[in-house]
């Protein structure tokens, strides 16, 4: 049945999530965190003309219009940003970074602590830069807690990274090895994805308990986190009933718009796994490529030791070399690969997860106003039988009662249309602006990972061109 | 199926095997080639100012074993013992692009149209490359031997050429085909012999540790340049099915962005063939060049003992005083054979030294140009597309930026 379907193609995101990769060096990773965290003094007079249509989309013409490699997307980077100003009229110029993973403690206790720096010029924050070090039972926490305020009345909450058991298990026991170095760095570069994400949000970032998490040293202990924990155990009871719940309701659909989104989600939670799983694939395939070459590079040396022409041997020599260090671009690429392309998939599919959490909140909220009313017309009829009852002396009273229980039915009844239409009303807004984002995120995720091509190639020609006066001295 | 190859295409076929001689009097090639089902019918066409032919220029169809039967004949031919044979072509494999179509057909109903008739192309691209391969590796075959100076005035090479009937009645030769088993057999002894016998000569000492440790060097790397182009189409197939994805999603206008991905399969798919054309290839030809090469050294070794045994036979006659006559011409004879594979032997692998040091240098240079001219055209692709998507996008946000205020 389609349920079971839904939940497996939710477990197995959940485990390929939890794959090991292979290692990537730091120095690449710095690299990506300083050209996203670049914040230009320079914006700084263009934006203090206030949001106007007029003069934003003319400046990034005139700044992008010279191609010029990386420097672009820097440029591409900081005009994205002045776009994005929010209706409130304060300006959206916030960077958060994560970084320094530490381990504190030791054994089964010890964790990871993070440093969680926030950089920014709006108003509502006390000051324009803080650091504070937070945990990952931290970052859930906050998640838990705005998930709890928020999603049922229909805004989209970005769903946190998810815990793994088998990858802190091998950080706690800690093994120095390469995949609890990876596995830390997707966490980290997942933490900092989630955050940003968080803050974009125009009505989450306004939240004092984000505040709270961005901005205070000390944060009490997100216990209820835990998988284990009463809250753990809740949660996944009322993940169940809401499952079964979701079969038995029937709304019939009044809104148009709201039958097409559903459709339009289910076939994009489709397509985004599938090309999740093949990007998966071609981090696979091309880290095997890199092995290969570097195989390949290994014998071709030893070939151009064995061969006694000299000219021809130094040339074998060569190519070795530069199968070498074509190996190590696979490898670079791959990396580009997985970060880029294969984590933003995987968040998109969850984030997915949490937009169809809320229309079904809507469907929930619907559910709830037609109870209220069917229930309402029962005591009208019970009312109106009562009249015809025989018994004067409790008929009074009775009728009181009833005439109570109808009115608090009544309010109840408009409560929850009102209820009903401001979660349509929101969810509208919610999905134009994740569309939004959404587009923006996967062109610039592409634009990135094109331009990492580009380099590839670039350095490749680099390389056969040098190799190929070495070939042609075979005398 | 059939598939024919034309000229457009011959002209790009490059060979991997480079001959030093200049001489016209006999020029070979293999213009068409037909495949039904299994078999290669090779169409063998020859231009010649020799009289010794009764045409000037004539066609033969040929099938691989047709080829086999001329090596085998060669190599069991008493009079080359010395030189180095060229080695048979290897036998058309088409099994593996045909089990990735199978493969491809079973799968699909898993694929949208578009996926399938990329994975469709690219398939039929890799059966096309395994075409040309072996008609190439097959003419290259013929062209050697038509440029050795004795190896072309060869009798059954000659009715190779010019009998314009079917040769399969002189192929069942059921004798040769037991004598060639044995003489398989043997042959894997080969290295025990050679490396076991005691070396007079100081150029087939250096000549026999050279090969002997090249040998097993260009085997590895063989193996691993394979290993290296397998993983490069499969990266390339990991392309054509994330295009695909990224067509299904409507991810706003993103033709450009289909294009992109195209070329990047395009570009993978080429750098993956090139690099199996120039690099592997060359491996793999000179891999069994090189066992050629040690066949000769195995029968000057063979005629080493056997003028060895015929000294110790003329001694034990010596001592017994009986058919000494007969031990001594023995043993001239082993002397004269032994003498005589020696010098030919040594101009033939000094001539293949020269031959492998011009073919691997051709090769090198002709790889090294093709990954430099795919990686220009990959980065001038992908820029023009960044460029596109930018606009693309700053176009976009711009409108829904108006549209949301």
């Amino acid at each position: 049945m389609d349920l079971s379907k839904k939940t497996f193609h939710w477990m197995m995101t959940q485990r390929i999530c939890l794959q090991e990769t292979a290692c990537y060096t730091n120095a690449v990773t710095q690299e990506a965190t300083e050209e996203v965290s670049l914040d230009s003094p320079e914006r700084e007079p263009i934006l203090s003309d206030g949001p106007s249509p007029a003069i934003t989309p003319v400046t990034p013409t005139a700044m992008l219009t010279p191609r010029m490699g990386l420097g672009t997307a820097e440029m591409f980077e900081r005009s994205l940003d002045e776009i994005e100003e929010d209706d409130s009229g304060d300006t959206f110029d916030m960077h958060i970074a994560v970084s320094d993973p530490e381990k504190v403690g030791d054994g089964m206790n010890a964790y990871m602590g993070y440093k969680v720096t926030t950089k920014t010029s709006m108003t509502i924050f006390s000051k324009n830069e803080t650091t504070v070090r937070r945990r990952f039972s931290d970052f859930l926490g906050l998640h838990s807690k705005l998930a709890s305020r928020y999603l049922h009345i229909g805004y989209i909450v970005p769903p946190a990274p998810e815990k793994s058991i088998v990858g802190m298990t091998k950080v706690k026991v800690g093994k120095e090895d390469l995949s609890s170095a990876e596995f830390v760095e997707k966490r980290r570069s997942a933490l900092e994805r989630y955050l940003m994400r968080t803050v974009k949000h125009p009505i989450l970032l306004k939240d004092p308990d984000v505040m709270m998490f961005l901005e205070s040293s000390e944060l009490p202990r997100a216990v209820s986190t835990q998988a284990l924990s009463g809250a753990g155990i809740l949660r996944m009871v009322n993940k169940a009933a809401d499952a079964v719940n979701k079969m038995t309701i029937k709304m019939n659909e009044s809104d148009a718009w709201f039958e097409e989104k559903h459709q339009q989600f289910e076939n994009l939670d489709l397509q985004l796994r599938k090309l999740h799983a093949s990007v998966e694939c071609l981090v696979c395939h091309r880290k095997e490529l890199s092995v290969n070459t570097a195989s390949f590079a290994k014998s071709a040396a030893m070939l151009g030791n064995s061969e006694d022409h000299t000219a021809l041997s130094r040339a074998l020599s060569q190519l070795a070399e530069v199968e070498e260090k074509i190996d190590q671009l696979h490898q670079d690429q791959a990396y580009a690969d997985f970060y880029l392309f294969s984590e933003l998939l995987g968040d998109y599919v969850r984030l997915i997860t949490a937009v169809k959490g809320v229309f079904d909140h809507r469907m929930k909220t619907w559910s709830k106003w037609q109870d209220t009313q069917l229930l309402l017309q029962k005591k009208r009829e019970a009312e109106s039988k009562l009249q015809f009852a025989n018994k004067p002396d409790k008929l009074q009273q009775a009728q009181d009662e009833i005439k109570e229980e109808i009115e608090e039915l009544e309010g109840k009844v408009q409560q929850g249309e009102k209820d009903f239409e401001l979660i349509s009303k929101t969810i509208r807004k919610e999905v134009s602006r994740f569309e939004k984002e959404r587009v923006k995120d996967f062109k610039v995720v592409i634009i990135k990972y094109l331009e990492s091509l580009v380099q590839t190639q670039q350095q490749l020609i680099k390389y056969w061109e040098a190799f190929l006066p070495e070939a042609k001295a075979i005398a | 199926m059939t598939s024919t190859i034309d000229d457009s295409d011959k002209e790009k076929a490059l060979s991997v095997s480079v001959d030093l001689n200049n001489d016209t009097s006999l020029l070979i090639d293999i213009p068409d080639a037909l495949c039904e089902r299994d078999k290669v019918k090779f169409t063998v066409h020859t231009k010649t100012t020799l009289s010794s032919f009764q045409k000037p220029d004539f066609s033969v169809p040929r099938q691989h074993e047709d080829f086999i039967w001329l090596h085998d004949a060669l190599v069991e031919t008493e009079d080359y013992a010395g030189l180095i044979i060229p080695p048979a072509p290897p036998k058309p494999d088409f099994e593996s692009p045909r089990e990735k179509m199978h493969k491809l057909g079973e799968g699909e109903a898993t694929m949208t149209k578009e996926e399938y008739t990329k994975m469709k192309q690219e398939l039929e691209a890799e059966y096309l490359a395994v075409f040309k391969k072996t008609v190439q590796v097959h003419e290259v075959f013929l062209q050697r031997l038509s440029s050795h100076p004795i190896l072309s005035k060869d009798r059954n090479f000659q009715i190779f050429l010019e009998y314009d009937q079917d040769l399969s009645v002189r192929r069942k030769n059921a004798k040769e085909t037991f004598g060639s088993f044995f003489k398989n057999m043997v042959k894997s002894a080969d290295e025990v012999i050679i490396s076991g016998i005691k070396e007079v000569d100081d150029f087939f000492e250096q000549e026999k540790t050279f090969l002997l440790d090249y040998s097993s060097k260009i085997k590895d790397s063989t193996a691993r340049a394979e290993k290296m182009t397998r993983s490069h189409k499969n990266v390339a197939d990991d392309y054509i099915h994330i295009s695909s994805t990224l067509n299904s999603l409507s991810v706003d206008d993103n033709t450009a962005l289909k294009k992109c991905k195209y070329k990047s399969v395009f570009l993978e798919g080429r750098v993956a063939s090139d690099q199996e054309l120039k690099l592997t290839e060359l491996l793999r030809y000179y891999m069994r060049d090189i066992q050629a090469a040690k066949d000769l050294l195995y029968r000057r070794a063979r005629t080493l003992a056997d003028y060895e045994n015929s000294n110790k036979a003329l001694d034990k006659a010596r001592l017994k005083s009986k058919a000494v006559a007969a031990a001594e011409e023995q043993q001239q004879q082993c002397l004269q054979r032994f003498n005589k594979l020696s010098e030919s032997g040594k101009r033939e692998l000094t001539s293949f030294k020269g031959r492998r040091v011009v073919a691997f240098r051709k090769n090198l240079i002709e790889m090294a140009e093709l990954e430099i001219k795919h990686a220009k055209v990959g980065q001038t692709g992908d820029s023009l597309l960044i460029d596109i998507l930018l606009s693309q996008l700053k176009v976009y946000l711009w409108m829904y930026f108006k549209a949301y205020l």
